[in-house]
């Protein structure tokens, strides 16, 4: 589905990785693990189009894709360390915002079901200033299940979530690779996944 | 398609008018929830409009021979003092990212936000204007020469101005750094807005300042969001 | 000779080293012609008398100031294209000369207001101009001095410096448009009605001079710009000057 070839970062002087190269099939899911500052975040930020690399290309389905083209914006999700909430809206309203702002626009019906499925049922009105780090992430979680991508591209998706959200992320993912998509996840902490369906990148 | 929970959801195509009605509605409602913040930005206009005669002379001729002048003076101001908030709070919690990667058009989702700065504070500029013209004993005709002018011209001010805002984020010393890179490019538009009401005094005919103001306002239509949008994405980089 | 191998800093150093000496010496030979045609050959005016030979130090480097200006543009257009650092060292490289100009340009054009129409500085078309365009240079020096990333700033201030150069003609109209409604038939304090010839020839050999000036700076500064952007290459540390500084 998603594949590197080359890809080296800069960050100041300093190279993050060169020649680097995957590739990512569908059912799959790529867990990137390294130290701090080996640039796992800069390569999801290069695989979702935010971040030109210094070198190196992307094909997405066989095909070689540009920074900020079509294909990888209508077919990735990206959810990085930042949560994208607004402090002014409510838990509701932001999701609505997300999930809207990736194209698709949901009734009033999925999005509670959605709120429920991460336990934020009665938070659901209440404005994501007052809402902890750990249920502001599980806002991200219900948009990962509002959304139907192709390829997921995860930073550090346990920050912040107790074992019931990590639990719910862990069947959120099993649920992308059954309907034929992929995750590539940036991760310290173990995730709860099936062995066969995980590759490794270990960058150093 | 169908989600985890059974219900279907309706795709919308990834054009830009449902890419404009994003931005604007949610960039309003995020606005009147911050009314305070709003409110302050007025102020500023009214209260920088009010020093000027105190700075000078409250001497009725003189007061109407800068009365323009100040009014769009102020207005520049007041909205440099307002464009860092443009893209500041996206970029911090990392909508702008998400608003980078989104499948609309950026320069329409860019546009949407600009168009909404400028509702919730080059808008009321221009409606307290002529109020404010009393102030310097302008007559009736005068004012509505000046809000006219006001009314093409803010939005140059708020287009323009998200250039400069986007380029300057999170950079340090952002909001002087946002005046000295945008002022010279407001000169044309303080020479022919404020000319309007000059040339309106002078008895000479308004339209051409006018019609000045709304060629550029067209000019800044295309090229503002296309060079903001791409600020943005160097800014993400 | 395959032009592209310049594109990389390694060999443009090289070059730029080799071509400045150059341009310098044509500067050098120029300035020397162009002050002596102005201020030896060149006859005293009807009407200014002595003090309008400034012309042949502020009308070249005010038209060098806009030139530059574009170039800067042009190499700005250049790195956002084609995404080379080169492109964009050579509008960083060029930013301080045109700045400079800019600076001369409006010092001289007040020095020669003041004896001439009695006045520092009359607010005419082509100084409040030029007074924009120093603002416009700061402008872009300052939003490169204030980002770190390197690579961030040369697209920040490409795009920049791309926005200025649409808006110069623009900016210039407006003004010029402001100038005649406040001041109708004033004397326009940048043309002379009528040259002589010789004056000419001056004027435009010190804009040879001062062209030639701003080649040789510039290629000596984008050596200056290269060696500190590319301090961790090999190809740095070899260099005779470096690797006999470290010895």
């Amino acid at each position: 589905m998603l594949a590197a070839q080359g890809l080296t970062a800069r960050r100041g002087d300093a190279t993050l990785f060169s020649g680097l190269g995957f590739a990512v099939q569908s059912g799959k899911v790529l867990v990137v693990t390294g130290p701090n500052g080996t640039g796992k975040t800069t390569l999801l930020r290069i695989l979702a189009g935010l971040t030109l690399p210094a070198a190196g290309t992307i094909q997405w389905r066989g095909e070689t894709v540009a920074q900020h083209a079509a294909p990888l914006r209508e077919e990735t999700l990206y959810a990085g360390h930042l949560t994208a909430l607004k402090d002014e809206l409510t838990a509701e309203e932001n999701l609505r915002s997300l999930v809207s702002l990736s194209g698709i626009a949901p009734d009033e019906a999925a999005l509670r079901a959605a709120l429920a499925s991460v336990a934020l049922e009665a938070q659901r009105l209440l404005p994501a200033r007052v809402l902890s780090q750990g249920q502001r992430r599980r806002i991200g979680l219900a948009r990962l299940s509002l959304l139907q991508r192709p390829l997921w591209l995860l930073d550090e998706p346990a920050t912040a979530l107790d074992s019931t959200g990590l639990g719910l992320l862990g069947r959120l993912i099993a649920q992308q690779l059954a309907a034929g998509g992929a995750v590539i996840a940036a991760t310290h902490q173990p995730l709860d996944l099936p062995p066969e369906a995980v590759d490794r990148l270990v960058l150093a | 398609m169908t989600t985890a929970t059974g219900a279907t959801e309706q795709e919308s195509p990834y054009g830009v008018t449902a890419a404009l009605r994003w931005a604007v509605t949610r960039d309003l409602k995020l606005a009147l929830r911050s009314r305070a913040e709003l409110g302050v930005q007025l102020l500023f206009y009214v209260i920088v409009v009010t020093l000027f005669p105190l700075a000078s002379t409250p001497e009725r001729t003189l007061l109407a021979t800068m009365g323009p002048g100040v009014l769009w003076v102020a207005a520049l101001l007041a909205s440099l003092l307002s464009l860092p908030r443009l893209f500041a709070s996206d970029f911090a919690d990392g909508s702008l990212e998400q608003i980078a990667l989104s499948p609309f058009p950026m320069p329409a989702l860019v546009f949407g936000k600009i168009l909404a700065h400028w509702l919730t504070t080059g808008l009321p500029m221009v409606v307290l204007a002529p109020l404010l013209g009393l102030q310097y004993g302008l007559d009736a005709p005068a004012l509505a020469v000046i809000t006219l002018s006001l009314l093409v011209g803010t939005p140059i001010l708020s287009l323009l101005g998200a250039i400069g805002a986007a380029l300057t984020l999170g950079v340090r010393g952002g909001g002087s750094l946002l005046a000295l890179l945008i002022l010279p490019l407001y000169v044309p538009v303080l020479i022919f807005g404020a000319g309007a009401a000059d040339a309106y005094r002078a008895g000479l005919s308004v339209s051409a300042n006018i019609s000045l103001l709304g060629a550029g306002l067209l000019v800044a239509l295309v090229g503002a969001p296309l060079a903001t949008a791409a600020g943005i994405r160097i800014a993400l980089d | 000779m395959n032009l592209y191998q310049f594109s990389s800093p390694a060999t443009f150093y090289s070059l730029a080293g080799r071509l400045a000496p150059w341009f310098a010496w044509l500067a050098t030979v120029c300035t020397v012609a162009g002050l002596w045609i102005g201020f030896g050959i060149a006859p005293t005016d009807f009407q200014q008398g002595e003090a309008y030979r400034i012309i042949f130090i502020h009308v070249p480097s005010a038209w060098l100031s806009m030139f530059l200006y574009l170039v800067m543009g042009f190499w700005s257009i250049l790195a956002l294209s084609f995404n080379t650092r080169l492109s964009a060292m050579m509008a960083q490289a060029i930013a301080p000369t045109g700045a400079i100009m800019t600076f001369i340009a409006l010092w001289t054009g007040a020095l020669w207001g003041r004896p001439t129409w009695g006045t520092y500085w009359a607010w005419d078309a082509r100084m409040t101009s030029e007074l924009i365009l120093l603002f416009l240079y700061f402008g872009v020096m300052a939003l490169r001095s204030a980002i770190d990333d390197p690579r961030r700033a040369d697209r920040a201030c490409a795009v920049l410096t791309i926005v200025g150069s649409v808006n110069i003609p623009i900016i210039y109209f407006s003004v010029q448009w402001w100038n005649t409604l406040h001041q109708g038939a004033s004397v326009s304090l940048t043309a002379a009605p009528k040259m002589a010839s010789i004056m000419l020839t001056g004027m435009l050999v010190m804009s040879f001079a001062a062209w030639f000036y701003a080649v040789a700076v510039t290629l000596w500064r984008v050596q200056a710009v290269i060696l500190e952007r590319e301090r961790g290459a090999a190809w740095v540390a070899d260099l005779p000057k470096v690797r006999g500084a470290a010895a």
